[in-house]
């Protein structure tokens, strides 16, 4: 599976267009995490817990909207974007979207 | 007596957040250099559509992402700047430290697939929150692009 957030896959033709595919997920991380973040706002620097909580939720997300491809018969999903909103405090939702297709050789 | 002692606490996280937050933002600007530098070779731009010479090129997507947080002298300063209006140099720093070091995690990222040159790259923000409402409490940058790997073929 090819996931890329180009429009134009160089070396490769699209033979089929499957449509829309989407995944997303919310995270949050446990109360403890979040009060040390708390005591990091003072201080500044980089929340790593934070970090680290993002990219695993960004994960997630590819994963879903990969297996959503594969379901429709997809070999590749391009021109991928991520959304990200925070819908409560210490919890954001994630989606990735792209277009699903099928790619053949030139 | 009780006014005296939330001064206190005021004083103590302001002095607190004004060396630490210096500190740490010195040291991430001396870190964000030394690592652009070695890191020049991989181009990176945001065109959508890759030249005719990456036909042949094998292509991934690679993505570098960050959350920077405030610290309690900036949340000061930058709420007296609202007061007057104008540049908010504190979040101005801010979110540029955080910007270039989620593109430094993007090209490392490129790096260690073996990649040259990263197209399309997409930036992306957004408020971790934090503390309900009250300023900004954290800021989470994402800068994602497509990697194009030199084939063996």
């Amino acid at each position: 599976m090819l996931v890329s957030n180009i429009e134009v896959v160089p070396g490769k033709r699209i033979t089929q267009h499957l449509g829309l595919v989407q995944g997303s997920t919310v995270r949050a991380k446990h109360a403890g995490k979040d009060i040390m973040a708390g005591f990091k706002n003072i201080f500044g620097g980089e929340l790593t817990s934070y970090t680290d909580l993002l990219q695993e939720s960004r994960d997630e997300a590819v994963q879903r909207m990969t297996e959503q491809a594969q379901a429709i018969g997809a070999n590749a999903v391009i021109n991928v974007r991520f959304a990200t909103s925070a819908i409560a405090a210490g919890a954001s939702e994630i989606l990735a979207y792209g277009t699903a297709v099928l790619l053949e050789d030139k | 007596m009780e006014a005296l002692i939330q001064l206190g606490i005021f004083t103590f996280l302001l002095l607190a957040g004004f060396v630490f937050g210096r500190r740490a933002e010195k040291k991430h600007y001396r870190s964000i250099f030394e690592r652009e530098d070695r890191f020049r070779h991989i181009v990176v731009t945001n065109e959508k559509v890759p030249s005719p010479e990456f036909i042949q090129h094998d292509f991934t997507m690679v993505a570098g992402n960050v959350v920077i947080s405030v610290d309690y002298f900036k949340v000061v300063s930058a709420g007296l700047r609202s007061l007057v209006g104008g540049r908010i140099s504190a979040y101005e720093s801010l979110l540029d430290r955080a910007r270039r070091e989620a593109l430094l995690r993007m090209q490392e990222q490129a790096h260690a697939r073996g990649a040259q040159t990263v197209i399309n790259t997409k930036f992306e923000t957004s408020r971790v929150s934090g503390n309900a409402g009250q300023g900004i409490g954290s800021m989470e940058v994402l800068a994602y692009g497509t990697a194009l790997i030199p084939s063996r073929a």
